[in-house]
């Protein structure tokens, strides 16, 4: 194609001009992640989406808990002075706060084990470092909740 | 070493570290207080008895700084959550930081004399 040519597709001549027009149109290029009929059923489900989601989630009840919990323990009606055996039981007494406590525990513990595992995949780059730090938080996490939740349910004000 | 990041030190670089630390760290600490708790299940003696360690200043010194940890994680994870889902969010999230970093301040001051009151008493005399 000479160089001082206008072409009809009004590309200027120093790109070269296209060799396609109406009568001979380029070819439908499809969109890199469209999904064809060919294309096979997904085997992923959307965990690292719900996992996000999860950590929101959690993250607006844990304001409301937390900040409830170290306003009770820490600031109110004397501090960390007051905090013993008895007062413990004043507070379990109510199935109020078990529930609240019990929330607090599971939300907490599963938003900081979730975010340890985003910081987790972050640093550790072998995948043998990962599966053993994974390993390791999962048994740690699991061993929190249960032995949390078993104090929270078996609680006796009574023990002596 | 992890491979090059995004951020290049600004804001949002470092409110990003500081609620992965403050993360880590909260967590570590939830892992010992519901272990020093399951300690209501063994005998109130020995329940009070580590309690009581915490009564004194050097740990009242060290639950200031949870209480900072904690107050800076739960208000830069409100402004994460703002971020992410209000529509204007992305555009004011220099603005809602320094909203975050005044707010703690304040509420920090605030912290002062419940949380480290009593240490002071027992160092100086009531
Ligand atoms: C008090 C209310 C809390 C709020 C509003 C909150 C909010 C958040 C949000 C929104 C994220 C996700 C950040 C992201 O995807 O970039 C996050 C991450 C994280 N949170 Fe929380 N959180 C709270 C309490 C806690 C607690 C109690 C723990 C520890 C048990 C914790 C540990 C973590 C960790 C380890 C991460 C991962 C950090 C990272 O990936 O860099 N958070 N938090």
């Amino acid at each position: 194609m000479a160089t001082t040519e206008t072409t009809a597709s009004g590309i200027g001549p120093v790109e070269g001009g296209s060799v396609y027009n109406v009568d001979n149109p380029a070819p439908l290029i499809e969109a890199p992640r469209k999904r064809t009929k060919k294309t096979p059923r997904t085997t992923r489900g959307n965990f690292e989406m719900a996992a996000w989601l999860f950590m929101r989630l959690s993250g607006v009840l844990l304001v409301v808990l937390v900040i409830t919990h170290l306003l009770i323990q820490l600031v109110l009606d004397g501090g960390v002075s007051k905090i013993g055996f008895a007062f413990v039981a004043g507070r379990w007494a109510s199935p109020f706060w078990q529930v609240w406590d019990l929330l607090m525990l599971w939300l907490a513990m599963l938003h900081g084990a979730n975010g340890l595992r985003t910081v987790i995949n972050d640093y550790a780059e072998r995948a043998n470092t990962r599966l053993w730090l994974k390993g390791l938080l999962y048994t740690a996490t699991v061993f929190t909740i249960l032995l949390g939740t078993l104090v929270i349910f078996t609680f006796d004000p009574n023990i002596r | 070493m992890p491979a090059g990041t995004l951020y290049r030190g600004r804001e949002g670089m470092w409110s990003w570290v500081a609620h992965r630390v403050t993360g880590v760290l909260i967590f570590f600490f939830l892992f010992v207080h519901v272990l020093d708790t399951a300690l209501v299940r063994v005998s109130p003696e020995d329940y009070d008895n580590v309690v009581a360690t915490y009564k004194t200043p050097v740990v009242a010194l060290l639950e200031y700084g949870l209480v900072a940890a904690i107050l800076f994680h739960a208000l830069n994870g409100l402004r994460v959550i703002a971020v992410d889902f209000w529509s204007q969010g992305p555009r004011h999230q220099k603005q809602m930081l320094w909203g975050v970093v005044i707010l703690w301040l304040a509420l920090m001051i605030g912290a002062i004399y419940p949380v480290l009151g009593h240490a002071a008493r027992e160092l100086f005399g009531s």
